[in-house]
């Protein structure tokens, strides 16, 4: 039986982070941060480096658990879950980590299979049909027996996006996606991100640092600040870089000093 | 909306009619966690179709890519048969998903060709040849930095030496020794035993002796190496391969051989026979432990030890334990530079430089074995 939690206002939205402290005890990194992410939206998480834009990615998929404040994904609650419900939350969510993490023993096939062996009871012949499915999604049809050694660092992202939408997810978190890639490149990824999030309507969160990515395909963002250790602004990117009050947000987003 | 591998919510029934036709009525969630016992009655329903396919899936309230994919692959299926397939109530919402990968061609990828024997020979010949090429030119390369180092000691990293002997030697100690004490307490105890029933105890410190000190004190010591030293040779260096640091030593001019295998292979030759030593010190020990158990006096024991063991015995079992050394660590340092990529590749060259180790050890030792009795040692 899956426990749900009494948050009305939470349930409507895919992500809810409501009050989050984290760091480590005696060093907090960030403090009362509250933000929503909407369904079907790519959202976007800024923030200059040791700003904790990785680790606050790593507190919304259950791999840390924040200091205090409450994460609720579909509206269950990701601080206060049993092991099992965390797998069930696990299970509605997707993650692509900076390096790609595809198993190197395995082929693109068999990588992005690996959930669906794990978590379905569907045939071979289906989970075949469906991993080359995904991978004919992200542009890489014919290299389902291709090992991860054997493909660019362009295209083991891409392959690690396949993975992570192998269970069909409604959300899908992705770490530095273009980190280490060439702007075409990465200008393509960009294209598959708004691709997958128009017509499969997942929701995106993705942590960037791509100034030219996030104006292209962020629907809202937010950006921590280090030196409050909260959100220095939420909102549109372009909105922000317009007319934020703050002006350390305005020229961080247009990439230009503040004058002295 | 959350997605559970909950076969429960979906729902459907099927009837085949008379013409052949598979009408399947589907109701729920058609996802990766529930379509997979649809997907095996259709296909076993459709192994031979003989009429069209309906599928209605107008109750359908949510479907993901695995629900597309049951469409496309059962539609395709049918049409490729050229019978008619009729998908109802599709609703436009998931329509775009279906004219998105409506170019895909579902068809499963014809498999590649099986090679023939006679090419799977002459690639294994391929194989081994460049495999030699690749030992020849390894040992080369190692013997030239290796006498380099020795005639130019100021360039051995000497600072990485000392750390590898601390980790190859001084914590390897307590396992030596532990090994050495009970190897010597079981030999002691197994033979006194058999020896007890001819009155000729005493002659288990002769046995124990000679046995310690010319086979199983360089055998064992040279085994715990390789388990212990010669595999984590094999990994941290595999391990610098697939993160491309080979790469880099070499493109900044170092060379791999001088860098990481000669101060590995320094430390292992130079505290082995310490290790060797050890194990010798701890067997005797635990071998006393037992003949004091049996009423000897420590100097009959000392006494029968030492005329037993010879210095020529003592200097064989150190040039043995030497030479194993040399083996362990070479076949550890040469498994960890011919890793591939990925991590099991690192788990193959371990593996692979332990059993390699274990089995060159045993080798050599036949080989000192024959040489020692023509040398009447």
């Amino acid at each position: 039986m899956v426990k749900t939690y009494n948050v009305q206002s939470h349930t409507e939205h895919p992500v809810c982070v409501r009050k989050l402290y984290m760091g480590f005890p005696g060093e907090t990194l960030l403090e009362e941060v509250s933000f929503d992410v909407y369904a079907g939206e790519v959202f976007v998480i800024l923030g200059g480096s040791g700003s904790g834009k990785s680790t606050l990615l790593k507190h919304l998929i259950g791999l840390y658990s924040p200091l205090d404040g409450e994460i609720f994904i579909h509206g269950r609650s990701l601080t206060q879950a049993t092991p099992g419900e965390k797998t069930q939350i696990m299970n509605s969510i997707g993650i692509s980590y900076q390096s790609g993490a595809l198993f190197g023993s395995m082929t693109l096939l068999e990588n992005v299979r690996l959930p669906l062996e794990e978590f379905t009871d569907m045939p071979l012949e289906a989970m075949n049909l469906v991993c080359r499915l995904k991978l004919f999604q992200v542009g890489l049809e014919g290299y389902e027996k291709h090992l991860p050694s054997e493909l660019s660092g362009g295209m083991q992202k891409r392959a690690a996006i396949a993975r992570a939408m192998a269970l069909d997810p409604s959300i899908l978190f992705l770490d530095e996606p273009s980190a280490g890639l060439d702007p075409l490149t990465s200008l393509e990824l960009d294209e598959l991100i708004l691709n997958i999030a128009r017509t499969l309507k997942i929701t995106f969160i993705i942590v960037t640092h791509e100034l030219d990515s996030i104006f292209k395909i962020a629907d809202r963002m937010i950006i921590l600040d280090k030196r409050h250790k909260n959100l220095a602004a939420q909102g549109s990117p372009l909105e922000l870089s317009r007319t934020h009050p703050d002006p350390w947000v305005r020229s961080f987003l247009n990439r230009e000093k503040i004058a002295p | 909306m959350p997605k559970t591998a909950n076969p429960s919510t979906l729902d459907y029934s099927l009837k085949t009619a008379q013409d052949g036709t598979v009408h399947a009525e589907v109701r729920g969630r058609m996802e990766a966690g529930s379509v997979g016992p649809l997907w095996k009655e259709l296909a076993s329903r459709l192994k031979k179709p003989r009429g069209g396919l309906v599928l209605d899936v107008e109750k359908v309230d949510y479907m993901d890519m695995s629900g597309q994919a049951l469409l496309l692959h059962f539609s395709r299926l049918v049409q490729d048969r050229n019978l008619p397939v009729e998908i109802r109530g599709l609703r436009s919402d998931f329509r775009h998903i279906q004219e998105q990968i409506d170019c895909f061609d579902c068809r499963p990828r014809p498999m590649q060709r099986k090679l023939s024997a006679l090419e799977e020979l002459g690639r294994a010949a391929v194989n081994l040849g460049r495999d030699t090429r690749q030992f020849f030119s390894f040992v080369g390369e190692f013997v030239s930095a290796f006498a380099y180092s020795l005639t130019h000691p100021g360039t051995v990293r000497w600072r990485d030496v000392l750390s590898h002997m601390e980790y190859v030697g001084g914590r390897a100690v307590f396992i030596i020794a532990l090994m050495g004490f009970l190897i010597g307490v079981i030999i002691a105890f197994q033979t006194a035993i058999t020896l007890r029933a001819f009155g000729a105890e005493i002659f288990v410190a002769k046995l124990l002796g000679l046995s310690m000190v010319r086979e199983l004190g360089p055998l064992v010591t040279s085994i715990i190496l390789a388990g212990r030293s010669g595999s984590a040779f094999a990994a941290e260096i595999g391990t610098m391969k697939t993160n491309e640091e080979i790469n880099a030593l070499q493109t900044m001019g170092l060379s791999p051989v001088r860098f990481l295998v000669v101060p590995r292979m320094l430390a292992a030759m130079m505290v082995t026979p310490l290790l060797c030593l050890f194990f010798l010190l701890f067997s005797f020990i635990g071998g006393g432990l037992v003949m004091l158990s049996m009423d000897f006096t420590l100097s009959s024991y000392i006494h029968q030890l030492s005329t037993s063991v010879g210095m020529t015995d003592f200097l064989g079992g150190m040039v043995k334990v030497f030479v194993f050394s040399i083996l362990v660590a070479w076949i550890g340092c040469v498994r960890g530079l011919q890793t591939g990529s990925g991590a099991s590749a690192v788990g193959r060259s371990t593996t692979s430089a332990v059993v390699s180790a274990i089995v060159l050890i045993i080798l050599a030792d036949g080989i000192f074995a024959v040489v020692y009795y023509m040398l009447g040692i």
